[in-house]
């Protein structure tokens, strides 16, 4: 459950939400892009009341917005390129061609333009990420979501995934809002970072603020203390 | 202490568990029909799936058709010889065939191939977040993944009922010959005299149109609502070939009293 939350995001920021298990950070990520919606209450987005949208405006609104899910959630039935493809093709304004050659330029930036005729399955979870990636930024889309982008990968490729989100982030000059539990190499990307805890948003403050705070649950959160109020 | 069993209490919660996933059916039949009077539905999934549920289910039908016909003769047989009634056979078995028997075995057979498959993975893109993907992707999953799955199941059953009657038939017309010497022309004089008429072909196939609707919506129903990742698709797998066996048997009783 979520209680008055209100997260304020500079355009072309990477904004870290972090927070112990079940705090409410991907169910705000569902709120936000309207994949869930409140019991109660209202849902303000960039402006727009979210819950008075119609089914149309709805998917209008959506087309702001690119994500990376914590289970990859690529089609199994489709091949590496027709899932980095398929949010072109479903938009309805590109040909073939166009969507060849931009799907292309997604897999070379994740290093995986080889892979394009192979289906998911046959990917290790790395590649899954970056597969992910590329379909969520192909749109351009302002705003990128990326829940738990490390989730299940070994230290060197969790690494490599952020520094990779980083890079796109930058050449793209998105906004990007990033769950992790990874604190550690989250923190090394972040611009600013936000904190839940049990629905509410405890913490917002700059990456270095965030690393300094004496704010009990936050330091305890960052620095992964046993003792303390969580 | 732990509570002790109600059966009241049981039937009650029985109940209210049916009237639930009674109301989630009504609410995507709903968007099913809202879509379909709009024609919006993905025709390359549509097409996906009328092959992989279609095509793909022919051998088994036929299978099954072939040797249902040969045992409606089986059963007849000690009649038939009994009381001489070879003229009678073909009228027997076509009755039984094209009214009951065909539409609802193919049903089950559908239900068991292509509705289990059909909430199996409908039910493991829920807990993958894949069709959240979708929506995220500003895609509409009713559209895209359900309306081309539901026509599919509809008309598949629709054609396997028709070609399994047809292939049923051929199976008693061939038994009744091996069994009781009855002769192939006999069979289909007896099934082509005054008894018989288009209208027990069509009661057929109307009830195959009415089990595809109900295999089609439990289906979907359970494969959306899946819940608790990998045990919830194996529930609702289960909870799909039973609602749907038991539906197509109540749905029979009220369309043959309808159709009667």
């Amino acid at each position: 459950m979520l209680h008055d939350v209100t997260l304020r995001i500079p355009a072309g920021c990477l904004y870290g939400l972090i927070g112990p298990g079940a705090s409410g950070k991907s169910v705000l990520l569902k709120m936000i892009t309207a994949l869930m919606r409140p019991d109660a209450g209202t849902l303000h987005v960039d402006g727009q009341d979210v819950l008075a949208l119609s089914e149309i405006e709805l998917a209008a609104f959506r087309l702001k917005f690119g994500m990376l899910f914590q289970n990859n959630a690529l089609f199994d039935s489709m091949t590496v390129a027709d899932n980095v493809g398929f949010p072109l093709r479903r938009l309805g304004r590109f040909g073939e061609e166009e969507i060849a050659e931009r799907v292309h330029e997604r897999l070379s930036a994740v290093s995986l333009a080889e892979f394009a005729d192979r289906i998911p399955a046959s990917l290790s979870g790395g590649q899954k990420k970056r597969v992910g990636v590329a379909r969520a930024t192909i749109t351009q889309a302002p705003i990128i979501f990326y829940d738990e982008p490390a989730a299940g990968l070994d230290p060197v490729t969790s690494q490599k995934i952020f520094d990779l989100l980083r890079k796109e982030q930058e050449s793209a000059k998105t906004t990007v809002i990033m769950v992790s539990s990874d604190i550690d190499r989250l923190l090394t990307v972040t611009d600013r970072v936000g904190m839940m805890y049990r629905g509410s948003l405890v913490f917002d403050g700059s990456t270095s603020e965030a690393q300094g705070s004496a704010h009990a649950h936050v330091k305890q959160f960052i620095h992964g203390l046993a003792e303390g109020p969580l | 202490m732990s509570k002790m069993f109600s059966p009241i209490a049981a039937a009650r919660e029985g109940l209210f568990g049916l009237a639930a996933t009674l109301g989630k059916m009504g609410i995507v039949a709903g968007q099913i029909g809202r879509r379909l009077y709009r024609l919006d539905l993905d025709h390359e999934e549509f097409w996906r799936n009328m092959y992989k549920m279609g095509v793909k289910s022919v051998p088994i039908v036929l299978l099954t058709a072939l040797f249902t016909g040969a045992t409606m003769v089986v059963q007849a047989a000690p009649i038939v010889q009994r009381y001489g009634a070879n003229q009678l056979l073909g009228w027997g078995a076509g009755f039984g065939i094209l009214r009951e028997v065909g539409p609802i075995l193919t049903a089950l057979m559908i239900s068991g191939r292509v509705g289990a498959n059909n909430t199996a993975e409908l039910g493991t893109m829920t807990v993958t977040e894949q069709i959240d993907a979708l929506r995220a992707l500003a895609i509409d999953p009713i559209a895209f993944l359900i309306v081309p799955r539901f026509v599919a199941i509809v008309l598949t059953l629709f054609f396997s009922t028709l070609y399994a009657d047809a292939v049923a038939l051929v199976g008693a017309a061939y038994a009744g010959k091996a069994l009781v010497g009855v002769e192939p022309i006999t069979f289909y004089n007896a099934l082509t005299s005054d008894f018989m008429g288009i209208a027990d072909v069509t009661n057929g196939l109307v009830k195959s149109v009415i089990f595809g609707i109900a295999i089609g919506l439990a289906s979907c129903t359970f494969g959306m609502g899946v819940s608790g990742g990998a045990p919830g698709v194996g529930r609702a797998v289960n909870a799909t070939v039973v609602a749907s066996a038991a539906g197509i048997f109540v749905v029979d009783y009220f369309v043959s009293f309808i159709l009667i």
